[in-house]
Formats: C-alpha cells, sequence, structure tokens
C-alpha cells in the first residue's frame, strides 16, 4: 500500500456537527471540497493523500532505474510508460489533496525535507530484470489490494483519482507478471533472477500493507470516516492468498518455510516479515532512502530554474496581453 | 520558494460527441501550456479529441449551504424524468 | 516503387530509425527526473512516439537486410554499424539543453516527414504518414518551451543560449548529402535533405527570434554520425547500457 501507518488527527469539533458529518459518511454521501469537515479528517487526509502521491512519484525511481536497460525495444515503450502513468497518477492525487488546502509545491517541499513519507517499499532496490517483472506483480499487486476498496472512500475527489488510476493501472500488474512468465520459463540465468527477485520483494511487499493495526485507534477512526477500507490483515492475508498460486504456476519458491494452507482460516498461514527491518527504512535506513530522496532533491533543485522560466514568460505575456488591450 | 503555477481544470470531450467533461487538474504557467499539459496528461489513452482548460480560482461555485434550496425543487418535478409516464407496452418503444 | 540499391535503402532506414532510437533513448533518460510533473509525463510521451517510430523503421530496414528484427538492430550492432546523426547522441545536459536539441530535431523531422509521406515506397509512405503527426506535436510542444525559457528570466535565457551554441554546429550534420541520399531523391523515396535547409532555417530562424536567441555565426558542423564514420565517444556509454542485457545473456528471450 502507497500510505502506511496513517495517524488520524482528533477533531476539536462540536458534537452535533461531528455526528451529522458521520452520519452522512455512514448513509455513503461523498464528502466534497467545499462541505463542512471535521478538521482531524482534513489533516488525516492530507496526510493519506500526500503520502500516497509521494509514493507515486519515488515509486518512479525503482523501475526507471531500468528503462535505458530494458531489453527489448517493446519491454522499453511498456515500462516507460508505465513509470509515466506513475507520474499521472502522483499528480492525479496532489491535485486531489490540493482540494483540501494544501498547494502541491508545499506537499513536494515536505517530503523533499523528511517532513512527510511515502511507501516504504521504494526504498529497496531493483538489481536485476526481474525484480522490473516482480515490483508490478508484486508492489503493484499489494497496491491494487488496497486501491480497489479506495474508489469508495468517502472523500470525492480521492475518490475520483483512485477510480482513474485503478483504471490505468489495470495493465500494470499484468505486466510484470508477464515479464516474470519469461523469466521463469527462460534460460537457467533468467530463472535465476526472477527467484532472486522474488527472495528479495517478498517480505518488503508484504510490510507494505503496515504492521497489525486491528486494535489501533488511528485505524478504528480512519475506518469510520470511510479512509481506510479494510484492516492491515485483512489486506495482507489477501494478498497471500492471491500470490501463493501465482507463484507456484511460475515454478517460483515464496521464502517463507512456514508457508502452508490453512484449512480453518480458508487461507494461508505465513511468516511475518521482519518489523524492526521495517521501522528502521521508516526511519530512515532503508538500503535506498538517501538514493530516493537526493534524487528527488536534485530533479526539484535543478528544475527550479526552469519553472520560474517558463512561469516568467507567462507573466510578460499576460502583461503584453493586458497592455494591448 | 520560487511562485508556483497555477492550477488548471480541465475538461474533454471524448469520441462520441458529448459534453465537455471535467476530468481533473494539472498546473500550468498559462492556458496554452496547460491545453498541451492537458493532452500529454490526460488523453494518453486517446481519451479525448477537445480540450477546455480553465483556471481553477477563476471557478464560481454554488455553496454547498444552498444544497437544498438549488437542487431540492427540481427533485419534486418527476414529470421532467422519461419514466414518470407509463406508456403501455402495446405502443412499442418511445 | 522505383528500383533501388538495397544496401542504399538499408542506410537510408537506419538513419531514420537510429536518430528515433537514440534520441528516444536519451529523452527517456529523464523519466522520474523533470523539473515538474507535467513535463516528465510530456517527455514520456515523446520518448514513447519515438521508440514506436524506431520499431516501424528499423522493422523495415530489419527486412531489407534480411533475417533480422527490429531489436537485432537496436541491440546488437556495434557503434560503427549506427547511422543517427551526432546531434541525438549527445548526453542531456541540463533541461534547457535537451530541449534546445528536442526543437532542433523536431523542426528537422517535422520537414522531412510530410515529405515522406508521399514516398514512392509505400512503406516508407506508411511510417512517415504516422510519426508525421506525432513530430507535429512534437515541434510545437518544443517550440513553445524553447521560446518560454529563451524569453523567460535572466538565467533561463541564459543557459538557453548556452545550449544553442553548443549544440548549433551539431545542426549542419542533417543536411550533409551524400550517396545515400542521392540514390533515395533519385528513386523518389526521400528527398535530398540539402532541400530542406531553407525553410529550416526558416523555422529554426523563427522561434529563436521569438525566443530571444541568437544562432551562432559560422556554418562549422561536426559530421560523421549518419555515416557512421566518426561517432562521438557517448554512444558507446549509451549502447553499453542500452544493449547490456542482450549482450550478457546471449540467445534469451525477454
Amino acid at each position: 500500500m502507497y500510505a502506511q501507518m496513517i495517524k488520524s488527527e482528533a477533531s476539536k469539533d462540536d458534537p452535533e456537527k461531528l455526528a451529522e458529518f458521520q452520519a452522512k459518511i455512514d448513509a455513503d454521501i461523498k464528502v466534497e471540497p467545499r462541505d463542512w469537515m471535521p478538521e482531524g479528517y482534513r489533516k488525516t487526509l492530507i496526510r493519506q493523500i500526500g503520502q500516497h502521491a509521494h509514493s507515486e512519484i519515488v515509486g518512479q525511481l525503482p523501475e526507471g532505474n531500468w528503462i535505458t536497460r530494458a531489453p527489448t525495444l517493446e519491454r522499453k515503450m511498456i515500462l516507460l510508460a508505465k513509470v509515466q502513468d506513475e507520474a499521472g497518477h502522483g499528480l492525479y492525487l496532489y491535485a486531489a489533496a490540493e482540494t483540501l488546502g494544501v498547494s502541491r509545491d508545499e506537499l513536494t517541499e515536505m517530503l523533499l525535507d523528511g517532513r512527510m513519507k511515502y511507501s516504504s517499499i521504494f526504498n529497496y532496490p531493483t538489481l536485476n530484470w526481474a525484480d522490473i517483472g516482480a515490483v508490478g506483480w508484486l508492489v503493484d499487486g499489494a497496491a491494487i489490494m488496497n486501491q480497489v476498496p479506495l474508489q469508495r472512500t468517502s472523500y470525492g475527489p480521492y475518490s475520483r483519482a483512485m477510480i482513474r488510476i485503478c483504471k490505468e493501472e489495470s495493465f500494470h500488474q499484468r505486466q510484470g507478471y508477464d515479464i516474470m512468465m519469461k523469466m521463469a520459463q527462460g534460460t537457467e540465468a533468467q530463472k535465476k533472477m526472477a527467484q532472486d527477485a522474488l527472495n528479495r520483494l517478498w517480505y518488503p511487499s508484504l510490510m507494505m500493507f503496515g504492521p497489525s493495526d486491528a486494535e489501533s485507534v488511528h485505524s478504528t477512526q480512519n475506518m469510520a470516516w470511510k479512509i481506510k477500507m479494510n484492516t492491515n490483515d485483512e489486506l495482507r492475508q489477501k494478498f497471500v492468498d492471491q500470490t501463493v498460486p501465482q507463484a507456484e504456476y511460475l515454478g517460483l519458491t515464496i521464502p517463507d518455510e512456514n508457508l502452508k494452507w490453512n484449512e480453518d482460516k480458508g487461507g494461508y498461514d505465513y511468516s511475518d516479515p521482519d518489523w524492526t527491518e521495517f521501522f528502521n527504512v521508516l526511519k530512515g535506513n532503508g538500503p535506498c532512502n538517501t538514493d530516493r530522496l537526493e534524487a528527488r532533491n536534485k530533479a526539484w533543485d535543478d528544475g527550479a530554474w526552469v519553472r520560474d522560466g517558463l512561469m516568467a514568460h507567462a507573466e510578460k505575456k499576460r502583461a503584453a496581453k493586458t497592455a494591448a488591450e | 520558494m520560487s511562485k508556483e503555477w497555477p492550477l488548471w481544470e480541465i475538461f474533454i470531450r471524448g469520441q462520441h460527441g458529448l459534453s465537455h467533461r471535467h476530468v481533473g487538474s494539472l498546473h500550468a504557467p498559462d492556458a496554452e501550456m496547460a491545453i498541451k499539459n492537458a493532452r500529454d496528461v490526460y488523453t494518453r489513452r486517446n481519451e479525448g479529441v477537445s480540450i477546455w482548460v480553465v483556471e481553477a480560482n477563476n471557478i464560481s461555485a454554488s455553496s454547498p449551504s444552498e444544497k437544498g434550496p438549488l437542487y431540492e425543487p427540481s427533485e419534486s418535478k418527476v414529470y421532467r424524468h422519461p419514466t414518470f409516464f407509463d406508456i403501455p407496452d402495446e405502443v412499442g418503444h418511445m | 516503387m522505383a528500383n533501388v540499391d538495397k544496401e542504399m535503402l538499408a542506410q537510408f532506414l537506419l538513419r531514420m530509425g537510429d536518430n528515433s532510437l537514440i534520441l528516444g533513448h536519451r529523452v527517456s533518460e529523464w523519466c522520474g527526473h523533470a523539473p515538474v510533473l507535467e513535463e516528465d509525463i510530456a517527455l514520456a510521451n515523446t520518448a514513447l512516439d519515438l521508440i514506436g517510430q524506431t520499431q516501424l523503421w528499423l522493422g523495415y530496414a530489419a527486412e531489407v537486410i534480411g533475417d533480422k528484427t527490429a531489436d537485432d538492430l537496436a541491440f546488437l550492432r556495434d557503434v560503427w554499424d549506427f547511422r543517427n546523426i551526432l546531434l541525438v547522441e549527445l548526453p542531456n545536459g541540463d533541461f534547457g539543453q535537451t530541449l534546445m536539441r528536442q526543437f532542433l530535431y523536431d523542426a528537422y523531422q517535422s520537414i522531412l516527414l510530410p515529405r515522406l509521406a508521399k514516398s514512392s515506397d509505400p512503406r516508407v509512405a506508411e511510417i512517415a504518414e504516422k510519426a508525421s503527426k506525432e513530430a507535429a506535436y512534437h515541434v510545437e510542444r518544443s517550440a513553445d518551451t524553447v521560446v518560454g525559457l529563451g524569453d523567460g528570466t535572466e538565467e533561463s535565457h541564459a543557459r538557453m543560449q548556452t545550449a544553442l551554441n553548443k549544440l548549433w554546429p551539431y545542426v549542419g550534420e542533417i543536411f550533409a548529402s551524400d550517396a545515400v541520399d542521392a540514390a533515395m531523391a533519385a528513386s523518389g523515396i526521400a528527398p535530398d535533405p540539402a532541400s530542406l535547409r531553407a525553410e529550416y532555417d526558416a523555422l529554426v530562424g523563427n522561434v529563436m527570434a521569438e525566443a530571444t536567441l541568437t544562432i551562432p555565426e559560422g556554418d562549422f558542423a561536426h559530421l560523421g554520425g549518419r555515416t557512421g564514420a566518426t561517432h562521438t565517444e557517448h554512444l558507446g556509454h549509451l549502447l553499453t547500457q542500452m544493449q547490456w542485457l542482450q549482450r550478457a545473456y546471449p540467445g534469451a528471450s525477454w
């Protein structure tokens, strides 16, 4: 999931108004930008949508890492189109956040100086070509688990952005699995790449859902507001159950000795990821945190003269037009 | 921080001759660039044939508190909807 | 189609395909690193168009050469086999240099492709018909950006002038006709590039004037790309990256 561990903000609003607001959400009436909303709802949404947007933008980097090395012209185009979609999705999400009274540049600054986070998964490296397959298959697969229900989220602009994103994303997971199939059916070296990618990305993918939050107050509030639709454990279980047979089809081994079908619960038992590692990554100690933030900061800083230049030109044109009228 | 590019709302008319429809927003220094950006951002899958852009702060909107007075009167005018009228099956499609 | 030497036709098609391949590759290097999201997305579209054109040009080249695919040509040739102009293999530089190069290339394509759409070779005409629509949009967008940045702030103006000064000596190669071009012109497949120069200079001159930029004096031109005789050192590094998987794991299917 691209938004992890979103803390909900307390609201100090009039209890009667809060109850009215909750009734509206319970009745599945969408909240729109100009409607009254509790301050906590607004702030929590900015945090969540912002983090989601940042994840799309930073998420361009690990996959973009292979655009110039894609092995065929067609793979290069598919990957480029996919990474481009991620920029688009970031753009849609920032626009949804902007309806809540924060600007895109403000959100960007908060990402760049570390005040806001992005998904832990993008702090892991893509080391061989099969990683591009595994990212599509596992990472997009995990993201879709969360994004599909979010199409029904209570905040109108967020819901509409998710609908558009889900529609466009439908090819992302498939292209990833398509690469995995080629690799798994390929030469010994390709099979080795595929297994290596799965070994490295399996637990980080499980981490995407965040630690168990069944008992968390934030989770309860965010679910009541319908900005979080399922608990982390529900989604993680669903993801494991969906992915295990796909891995079997590929002839790849999921790196978990404890993985086995549990008839009673109708799902797989599996090992938890190493949560110490997860919290370390969140703190900035993942394998790529520094590189990712440096790359984003460099793009932003190096681009300042371009943004300013084009703006200055637009202002000159506007002034000339006004003078002529 | 330098000056942020203004926000534009994007409306696109698709292939099917329907009205322009709001598809989302983006940033651009001026209207011309907003149209070009809209082409690149919102028609990546051949979604549109005609693009309108409006700077977001030039849009006037009804206020939510007026929702009742603005929309409820039309809710009672059910005769405006075709399903209000029962046409016997023998008459055929109408 | 007029009777034409296959070897000559293949050279012409490689020139077309290698230009779009190498430039598409260069532009794709920006993905995820552009100054603003809207530009990131637009640059990716340009790169996608160019690589799409590559598949068509190199696909046809592969047929003419025989027993090859577009991928074979892209991933398994060495520097001396490439027939792209030097302009497109130069490193991206800053965003201004990338967009200046893009405009100088788009301007050429926007003049060449509509003519190729009337080629005596129906395959060339068909590919050019599709590509010319893309080029028409590319040149509009890159011209706007060159104008905006040239006539923007003091800094953006200075950077664009630097980019133009650096790239201008690579423009002449576009129009340096040789025996391949003569053969194409004689058979009605493609116009002689030298015949496009006046129109090109007019288009570029107008845009640079609007951008308040000065085209450098002198007509010196670096040559050697489209003949393959002397590429820059940069192309080898580009190929090292682009071709790595195919070279390291020969015969694998991806």
